[in-house]
């Protein structure tokens, strides 16, 4: 990367510790972040799945709605129910365009003001994203306050000891389950940390996501790396960590072009939202959406997932072949996994070729590589839910 | 012992016999990370110089592997093949990726010595 280019990007408060532990930085989305330290991606995945990791995930956007009148309007942008979600509840949701695609997938939760006055949603999109978010919401200004965090930082807390570690700091993160989140206070030697924490993450493993002022967050980051169990995790393995646990990448798996029910995202659209019920329609692209819930028979291609049958890696782009030589589909994403063993995939595949079982082939280099259709997620989530 | 270096980052070693080994440079394997997959030349195949015989991957990457020199294939590292990381923990030895047997000798004078392969890594 040459010096123009680097001081063309956003550092994160974190950006000096990445620096002192050795990270390799990268560009992403606009920001310089750590694809991976000296232990290198495989040592940082398995680190993930066997104990804790500590991902600096600052670049991605947070924004609260405020009035009593957001849950409603953000409910116009998204086909999920909001209204029906309760105070510390988080749920998984996405803005949708009027051709039923997917403008950015976002987290959200109504939490009580730091402040004390009242409730608010708090949203967490997606780097590359953020800008158009934004500004999407903004659409919403005469129904509620929209308040973007830039003063916020964001670290990930992830694996199968990432909470009983962060609880002997504060004990009350063990009380949350799977999809919840609380407000808190990290006792430190000087003044408490006030953190927001949901027990959530992209990794297919428990832990935390954790929203803390950047000028906490380097303290904060270096007492979680005092834990015996957390090691830092950079984005590299962050990206096989979600792969392997079968979540979709924005701009990727998932974009303008791809509806939620062609990306086995429809669990994510409650009841309320889907035909007959309570308040159905009313989202961007529902007409679309709602045709594809009502009649699968109209969705011609699925989000699948592939297991390599031998060991090559089958990348982003790479295109599927059925056994008579036909195109099926094409891979979104695809690396070596390192806990599932070997090469995985996701891809957009006909809806003929979508069960489990059919082997495909992936034109790599010339050779056709077969693939075999496989439920995602390629390794078992480990969520708390109590 | 006649140890050269590509631009490519990939060193070659005469051996007796005409016959020079070829692998990836430390440096090169520190750029790609933990390689997971190789893909070796056919053995007994006759390549030119330049020509891309084979693949280096890492978790995030892929990198074609040239050969540094025209000749025959005559033995490729299976042992590597079963244990890609071998590139990354010895790549200038046990993590080798194959034999060649060269057809023009003289190839080998336009490749850097290892100081001048230091001086391309510096001024990288």
């Amino acid at each position: 990367m040459s010096d123009s280019t680097a001081s063309d990007l956003i550092s994160t408060p974190l950006h000096a510790l990445h620096l002192e532990l050795g990270a390799r930085m990268v560009p992403f989305a606009g920001y310089a972040m750590p694809v991976q330290y000296p232990a290198g991606i495989l040592a940082e995945h398995l680190q993930t799945r066997q104990s804790a990791g500590l991902f600096d995930i600052s670049h991605m956007g947070q924004v609260a709605l405020r009035g009593d009148g957001a849950a409603a309007a953000l409910e116009t942008l998204v086909p999920v129910d909001i209204q029906g979600l309760a105070e510390g509840k988080q749920r998984y949701a996405l803005f949708t365009n009027e051709a039923g695609g997917i403008l950015d997938d976002l987290m959200v939760i109504p939490r009580p003001r730091d402040d004390g006055q009242g409730l608010e949603l708090f949203l967490i999109v997606n780097a590359a994203c953020k800008a158009q978010d934004v500004a999407l919401l903004q659409t919403l200004a005469d129904r509620c306050e929209i308040v973007p965090m830039p003063e916020q930082a964001l670290l990930a807390l992830q694996g199968p000891l990432a909470v009983q570690s962060f609880a002997r700091l504060v004990p009350q993160a063990a009380g949350l389950v799977f999809m919840t989140g609380r407000w808190m206070d990290v006792p430190t030697p000087t003044t408490p940390i006030r953190i927001y924490a949901t027990r959530s993450g992209y990794t297919g493993e428990d832990g935390l996501e954790i929203s803390v002022a950047a000028h906490d967050a380097e303290r904060l980051a270096r007492l979680l790396l005092a834990l015996p169990e957390v090691k830092p995790i950079g984005l590299g393995a962050r990206d096989t960590l979600r792969l392997e646990a079968g979540l979709c990448l924005y701009g990727h798996d998932i974009d303008t072009t791809t509806t939620p029910v062609e990306a086995g995202l429809s669990w994510a659209l409650q009841k309320v939202r889907r035909t007959g019920g309570a308040r159905a329609g009313g989202f961007p692209g529902a007409d679309r959406i709602l045709s594809q819930l009502d009649n699968p028979a109209v969705v011609t291609r699925r989000r699948v997932g592939l297991i390599g049958l031998d060991r090559t890696p089958v990348r982003e782009g790479t295109e599927l072949h059925a056994a008579d030589g036909r195109l099926a589909g094409r891979v979104t994403s695809g690396s070596f996994a390192p806990s599932a063993g070997g090469p995985v995939a996701m891809a957009y595949v006909a809806t003929e070729f979508t069960a489990p079982g059919t082997t495909l082939h992936a034109q790599v280099r010339g050779r056709a590589v077969p693939m075999q259709l496989q439920p995602m997620p390629f390794v078992p989530h480990r969520y708390w839910r109590g | 012992m006649s140890l050269k270096f590509t631009p490519d980052h990939e060193w070659i070693r005469l051996d007796a016999n005409g016959i020079a080994t070829v692998g990836i440079t430390p440096h090169a394997q520190d750029a790609l990370g933990d390689v997971v997959f190789v893909d070796l030349p056919e053995v007994g195949k006759t390549y030119a110089a330049h020509d891309t015989v084979g693949v280096v991957e890492s978790v995030k990457a892929a990198a074609d592997v040239f050969s540094p020199v025209s000749g025959e294939v005559t033995e490729v590292n299976e042992t590597l093949r079963a244990d890609p990381s071998l590139a990354n923990t010895d790549p200038q030895d046990s993590g080798w990726f194959f034999r060649i047997k060269l057809s023009d000798p003289s190839q080998l004078d336009g490749l850097m010595d290892e100081a001048a392969y230091a001086e391309l890594l510096k001024n990288a």
